[in-house]
């Protein structure tokens, strides 16, 4: 157990920004801390790395515990704040060169380091620019850089992707995968789903301090969304077609959708689906499987907690 | 998850990554461009100080056996003394370099970046300080050593042993005075979020002891001694009590401890009666040993109130949430 939180509790005054939260991540894991804004997400990553203190509640990050042993624990962990900011007067060499000072580290291996990781990151050519003029994406990468330096044993990232475009968040993404076959620990924090959700291996939701919903994405999705099989399907013209499908046996749900309609059925009936259409005397346009999304996972389980209340 | 197994005190020494912090923070300081204007600002208020102040002493060169001394206090209208332009700058310089320790972390975003490596605040805010006072100790060397050449161009008299240590006791009061405000300014960037706010604040607090200090602190001899014109002891009794108050202000600190360092003919720092003066012979000079006694309660109240306001810094700073 790489990380391990009991009944792990933070209140800012009477606001209780984290509640009871219990959280084990296995060595390797590439985990996903998700939820909304003021969800609490930053607030259990500060705990984890010994910055704020818990005000209840146990915490172990490679068997350390972050208040009485952060020395040795930050020596170990690797850590990317959500708005990552440098020196700008300073270039990224001297940036950098300042984390491995802080460090400890040997000039000699400092430099040697630094070089890797700045080649990794993509930046080699401009680590002697300052760092004022660099883009969102490259300061992010930066960062990464910065928190591959000490070769972490647990990297621990806040909204990585936030603020970077499609691509480079993509890219972004990637690289953090790479960390995995190292065998790094991730731990990332994130409100969108949907980037977030390729890359890792276990997800945890938050909503209002408290983790509420924890598991792979194929699992959240079956227990939230009832193991339904979502289709979609086009086709002109439409009167009378939900109807018709309606009366199909496996279908259990019915929705009209823009130009289109959006069916729920308890298997894979995509043949019977389209005869059915075929048969109305309609021409059909496209019929997709839709695949289980966290965004989905999350507006759904949303949705019935606002019912229920 | 064993809770006893976890030591009772933290690990590892606060001051882990202190040298690291303490060079970075000086080489900003030594390469920033507000630093060079204080340079510029200092130097020439001191080249003229001194010019002005050799030309009155040229008159007066063999009269006189501390010739080095009276160039840091000589004055020639309209130019103040070396001593008065330095208690007037270094304030400033000071606050200038360090209103925005703290929040200048908040507002680049770095802090949490930096304290996420394996040091604690206490390094953060010890190296600071420290580089501080280390560029203020630079300048104040270097501006020392180019009045002292500059006196010898001028008057052509090497200044005696004596001179040269109450010289350097002099700078050793200078520093105590200078962090002070650096102090001050560490507590304010602790405080204030903004960076502007914190150096207005600073700069209020200079003010407040540059210019109003003295006149409360007499309105409030005034309230606790009342003078009667019967009674001649209230008179001495209002003196000492205007005297303490204005004692609680660092210039005045500063002032008394270096016209004791400054002018060995001073003999008291408070009122003096005349039975006090019995069998003293007026105008020699104190010993060296005895200047630096008179000048002693000052200087550990200069040094004392520089902890003390870095220590208000530290816990402030060790209870500020990192998020900003």
């Amino acid at each position: 157990m790489v990380i391990e939180t009991q009944g792990l509790t933070k209140r800012y005054g009477r606001v209780v920004a984290v509640e009871g939260l219990e959280l084990r991540i296995e060595v390797g894991e590439v985990y996903g801390l998700l939820g909304p804004n003021g969800s609490g997400k930053t607030t259990t990553i500060l705990m984890l790395l010994g910055l704020t203190e818990p005000s209840a509640g146990q915490v172990r990050v490679l068997g350390l515990d972050p208040v009485r042993e952060p020395l040795s624990l930050k020596r170990q962990v690797g850590y990317l704040p959500d708005s990552v900011g440098f020196y700008g007067e300073m270039t990224a060499w001297e940036n950098l060169s300042y984390i491995a000072r802080l460090n400890g580290l040997p000039p000699a291996l400092a430099k040697a380091r630094m070089e890797r990781v700045l080649e990794r990151m993509g930046l080699a050519e401009v680590a002697h620019r300052p760092v004022g003029a660099f883009s969102r994406g490259m300061r992010q990468r930066l960062g990464l850089a910065e928190v591959l330096l000490k070769e972490p044993k647990v990297v621990i990232l806040d909204e990585p992707t936030l603020g970077l475009d499609p691509e480079a968040a993509q890219e972004f993404l990637k690289m953090i995968q790479s960390l995995k076959s190292e065998g790094i620990t991730v731990l990332l924090s994130s409100h969108l789903l949907h980037q977030v959700q390729a890359i890792c291996d276990r997800v945890g939701l938050f909503h209002k301090g408290k983790l509420v919903l924890e598991g792979r994405v194929e699992e959240l999705a079956q227990r939230v969304l009832g193991g339904a099989y979502r289709i979609r399907l086009e086709a002109t013209p439409l009167n009378g077609l939900a109807e018709r499908l309606q009366a199909l046996p496996e279908v259990s749900r019915v929705q009209a959708e823009g130009q289109g309609l959006r069916l729920e059925a308890t298997q894979d009936i995509r043949p019977q689906v389209a005869k059915a259409v075929l048969e109305a005397g309609a021409a059909l346009q496209s019929l997709v499987l839709e695949q289980p999304s966290l965004d989905e996972v999350y507006a759904r389980y949303f949705q019935e907690v606002r019912h229920a209340a | 998850m064993q809770r006893s197994s976890a030591p009772r005190r933290r690990e590892g020494s606060p001051w882990t990554g202190l040298w690291a912090v303490f060079f970075k923070e000086m080489a900003d300081h030594l390469s920033s461009t507000r630093m060079r204007i204080l340079e510029v600002l200092i130097l020439l208020s001191a080249v003229g100080a001194v010019y002005a102040g050799a030309q009155t002493l040229r008159q007066t060169i063999s009269e006189d056996p501390f010739l080095l001394l009276r160039v840091f206090t000589a004055a020639q209208d309209p130019l103040p003394s070396f001593v008065a332009f330095l208690s007037f700058f270094l304030p400033l310089a000071a606050i200038a370099l360090g209103f925005d320790a703290i929040n200048g972390e908040y507002s680049r975003n770095t802090l949490s970046r930096i304290l996420a490596q394996p040091i604690y605040r206490d390094a953060l805010l010890w190296g600071k300080f420290l580089a501080g006072l280390a560029t203020i100790a630079l300048i104040l060397l270097a501006l020392f050593l180019l009045v002292v050449g500059l006196s010898l161009i001028f008057l052509g008299v090497p200044p005696s042993s004596e001179e040269v240590a109450r010289a350097l006791l002099f700078l050793l009061a200078t520093l105590a005075y200078t962090g002070v405000w650096l102090g001050i300014a560490l507590v304010t960037s602790v405080l204030f979020r903004s960076a502007a706010t914190s150096a207005l604040a600073a700069i209020a607090v200079w003010l407040f002891f540059a210019l109003f200090w003295g006149i409360i602190a007499q309105l409030l001899a005034q309230a606790v001694a009342p003078f009667d014109p019967f009674n001649p002891e209230s008179e001495l009794r209002q003196t000492e009590a205007l005297l303490a108050f204005s004692r609680l202000s660092p210039n005045t600190l500063y002032a008394e401890a270096i016209q004791a360092l400054l002018n060995p003919g001073v003999r008291s720092l408070g009122p003096v009666l005349i039975s006090q003066l019995e069998g003293a012979l007026l105008g020699s000079p104190l010993p060296l040993g005895q200047s630096f006694l008179l000048a002693w309660p000052q200087l550990t109240g200069l040094i004392a109130l520089t902890i003390g306001l870095f220590a208000v810094a530290y816990v402030l700073f060790q209870r500020r949430e990192v998020r900003a």
